[in-house]
């Protein structure tokens, strides 16, 4: 843990500091119907036009109820949409390697996975997805779930900000302002210098380059059937190949790329993701995309300070979220510096810290740092293989889905889980003194605290229902990379990850099959829509209240004893819910590493 | 019901206007831009010799194992350094497979480069990377290396840790991430050195 990485952490929480007010403040202008920003002469006839061929009229608002119906018809078009791009891939222009069609299951699995910002891959990009694929079918969600987790959220801050009201808001056009005014602007300069750092950006096909020494390897031989020709004692035949040729990935990778990150998307163009060289050439894109990922999540914790007129408020949510990533980002950063145990008694350099899975570029800190950034928020990008990190290293980006990825979290989705928190952390407070709690100004209900456990519950219930499940079955064991306790991490990180929408994964488990496909898929709906239903019931709830005076024993939502207490509430959920599995897996894990046991 | 047909004309309408802006417009003004501005990078950043013959990109790694060149990193991408399929290993921490993955790198690191059986290894040298195709190695995986590569080539140790010097990509700015030896660039050289 050297200085180096000391100054970038600094440099990394100052920044995004610097960045939240002014980001707030675009959000505000953007998620206002009428609000003005600077780049209203160009895109405000882009606006209207759009508005004009969905046949919405910009001045009415949604219920909760036509809120939720019209992003849930929106992501049914936009997911069926995707899957026929994807069934059709053969048929369609734009595949200059000829990549066949998807199969169902996989097709599938990845609609689902784009549309409910998951971005859980189980397929390799660059060996499966044509340029149209990637360009239009999956791009389109990068953009489209990252614009409707952001008007949920700005919907929740509504119905806390206003009262006496049934309406939050019109889903479309805040759908609409967000995709044109904050996420396209932002992701043309951000692909830009991406670009300029080494990314690519082109339609050619895939370069063949001259490998300067030829390779020899030995291969099975195989007969004309495809079949492995065998020995007289049953073993394949090997025969010695030369390889001549790099096959150099190419594509419009840059416009993806942007987007994915600002928009805690998270799905790779390539099967290394951010790891890839291109996909991440240098330290400083890699800064830049850290800081992406958290950019509108931050910002949007001052656009809810600036909304319910308490900006301590937001300010106290930020300091919350900045606490537990640096707490995160340490233990993370501790653990893959101190390396492996194991191997440093075969002979590895203790000073190296764990260079299994982790480029040279990055480094130790840089991989441990994104790794918990990633899984902070819903991104689920890597730099790093997060299966061969240290078992405490690999346990922090585990965890941190578990929690629900509220630490600035997914665009939008960071903020309305965190606000889940909040409102059983006032509940708590209020039983403690035994007062009827408020929020802000309003009465917590009975109804209001059920919406809160709901979605609580469904976040543990799916991850530890299907876990359980795929454990027991061998369709769920078959997948496996590594056994022992490490395999049951494999496991559980798989559907933490789907159910949190995050999309990073141990990836050794081979997840390409039917089971794993509908298991996966059906756990990142659950882990979005049925999500997203009670938060947006919640909305409508307190939307309705009426605001009551605040009163010498209200509970204040801001200061340090506000964040204590927030902090209290979201580690003990997570830990009740979660620590008995995590024992199981990367816990005795790391007491076997040091042990030396292997598997 | 009326209602309901008119939200899903809107989302469909709204489908097809994102996938104009977002996926039609956005994406090929970046490569305007990318090709005028960038062509080199947008491009792949390839390395293309006097006679036309790509050599590779400068941020792909290669596969080395002659002993007048540099070695890359252990790669689990494909066969090594494939770059249509780029990957680790996977392997966690309690591996079995890597343990002994480890073990047999560490032994020939050291009998290539003649160190002693108990010496350290840079952990890079014998760990896969998180791509398969890590254009670099550490500093002092270069340095251990260079006795071996000055021998096998008739150079002064001198010049080959200048070309090494001349190939690192530096932290950016200073301070951002850690600093590597290209290794395919660093071979270029040396091969233009040799052959001259």
């Amino acid at each position: 843990m050297n200085s180096s990485g000391w100054i970038q952490l600094a440099l990394f929480v100052g920044a995004l500091a610097l960045i939240t007010k002014p980001m707030g403040l675009y959000l505000m202008q953007v998620l206002d119907a009428n609000g003005k920003t600077w780049l209203d002469p160009v895109l405000k006839p882009l606006e209207r036009l759009t508005y004009k061929i969905m046949g919405v009229r910009a001045g009415e608002e949604h219920d909760w109820r036509g809120y939720t119906w019209a992003m849930l018809l929106f992501s049914l078009a936009s997911c069926v949409f995707t899957y026929a791009i994807l069934r059709l891939q053969n048929f369609l222009p734009l595949n200059p390697q000829g990549f066949g069609a998807l199969s169902p299951d996989l097709a599938f699995n990845t609609a689902v996975s784009f549309t409910t910002n998951t971005n859980w891959q189980s397929y390799a990009g660059e060996s499966t997805m044509s340029y149209l694929s990637q360009m239009v079918a999956l791009t389109i969600h990068n953009f489209a779930s990252a614009a409707i987790g952001i008007a949920i959220a700005a919907a929740l801050v509504r119905g806390i900000a206003r009262h006496s009201t049934r309406l939050l808001g019109n889903f479309w056009v805040d759908t609409v302002r967000v995709t044109y005014y904050l996420l396209v602007p932002i992701c043309l300069v951000f692909a830009i210098v991406l670009v300029s750092q080494g990314m690519i950006q082109n339609f050619l096909p895939y370069t063949k380059a001259k490998l300067l020494e030829p390779m020899k390897i030995s291969v099975a031989k195989v007969d004309d059937k495809g079949q492995p020709v065998l020995d007289q004692a049953g073993k394949p035949v090997m025969e010695e190949q030369t390889i001549e040729d790099q096959t150099i990935v190419q594509g419009p990778m840059a416009s993806q790329v942007a987007i994915k990150m600002l928009g805690t998307n998270g799905g790779g163009y390539t099967n290394a993701n951010a790891a890839h060289p291109f996909e991440n050439p240098t330290p400083l894109s890699n800064f830049l995309q850290m800081l992406s990922i958290f950019s509108i999540g931050s910002g949007l914790t001052w656009y809810l300070g600036r909304m319910t007129k308490n900006q301590a408020h937001g300010w106290a949510i930020w300091a919350t979220m900045t606490i537990l990533f640096l707490t995160g980002a340490v233990v993370a950063w501790h653990y893959e510096a101190a390396g492996n145990p194991i191997h440093q008694q075969l002979g590895v350099s203790f000073a190296d810290g764990n260079m299994e899975g982790k480029e040279v570029r990055f480094g130790i800190f840089n991989s441990a740092v994104f790794a918990t950034i990633t899984t902070d928020a819903s991104c689920g990008a890597v730099n790093a293989m997060h299966d061969s990190f240290t078992a405490l290293g690999g346990l922090v980006p585990l965890f941190n889905i578990q929690l629900g990825e509220i630490i600035f979290g997914g665009v939008g989705a960071g903020l309305y889980g965190m606000l889940v928190f909040v409102v059983l952390a006032v509940f708590i407070a209020g039983l403690m003194v035994g007062r009827t709690p408020e929020y802000l100004g309003k009465k917590i209900g009975a109804f209001d605290v059920k919406m809160a456990m709901l979605t609580l519950l469904i976040l543990a219930m799916t991850i530890l229902g299907f876990s359980a499940w795929a454990v027991v079955s061998p369709w769920g064991l078959a997948g496996l990379n590594n056994s022992g306790p490490h395999g049951l991490s494999e496991i559980l990180y798989a559907f933490s990850s789907a159910t949190g929408n995050n999309g990073s994964a141990f990836a050794g488990l081979t997840a390409n099959t039917p089971w794993y496909n509908t298991a996966l898929g059906i756990a990142m709906l659950f882990g979005r829509f049925l999500m997203i239903v009670p938060i947006m019931a919640l909305a409508g709830s307190l939307a309705q209240k009426k605001l009551v005076p605040a009163s010498a024993g209200t509970f204040p939502v801001h200061g340090g004893t506000f964040v204590i207490l927030l902090i209290g509430t979201i580690l003990l959920v997570g830990a009740l819910n979660f620590l008995p599995v995590l024992a199981l897996g990367p816990i005795v894990e790391h007491f076997l590493t040091a042990q030396g046991k292997l598997f | 019901m009326k209602k309901l047909f008119s939200e899903l004309r809107s989302a469909i309408m709204l489908t097809l206007a994102l996938a104009v802006v977002c996926c039609g417009i956005y994406p090929l003004a970046v490569y305007g831009v990318a090709q005028i501005a960038f062509r080199s990078q947008a491009n792949g950043s390839l390395i293309v010799g006097q006679d036309g013959t790509i050599h590779g990109s400068r941020l792909l790694g290669q596969s080395f194992t002659a002993e007048e060149y540099f070695h890359s990193r252990p790669s689990a991408a494909g066969n090594g350094y494939d770059a249509t399929s780029s990957g680790g290993s996977n392997l966690g921490p309690t591996s079995q497979k890597l343990n002994d993955a480890i073990k047999q790198n560490i032994a020939d690191y050291r009998t290539q480069n003649q160190l002693a059986t108990n010496a350290l290894v840079p952990a890079d040298a014998v760990t896969a990377s998180a791509s398969g195709l890590d254009p670099h190695i550490s500093l002092r995986n270069a340095e251990l290396q260079t006795p071996r590569v000055a021998k096998a080539r008739s150079l002064g140790e001198d010049r080959v840790r200048e070309l090494i010097r001349a190939n690192i990509d530096g932290a950016d700015l200073g301070f951002f991430g850690e600093p590597g030896v290209n290794v395919l660039q660093l071979n270029l050289a040396l091969d233009a050195l040799t052959s001259k």
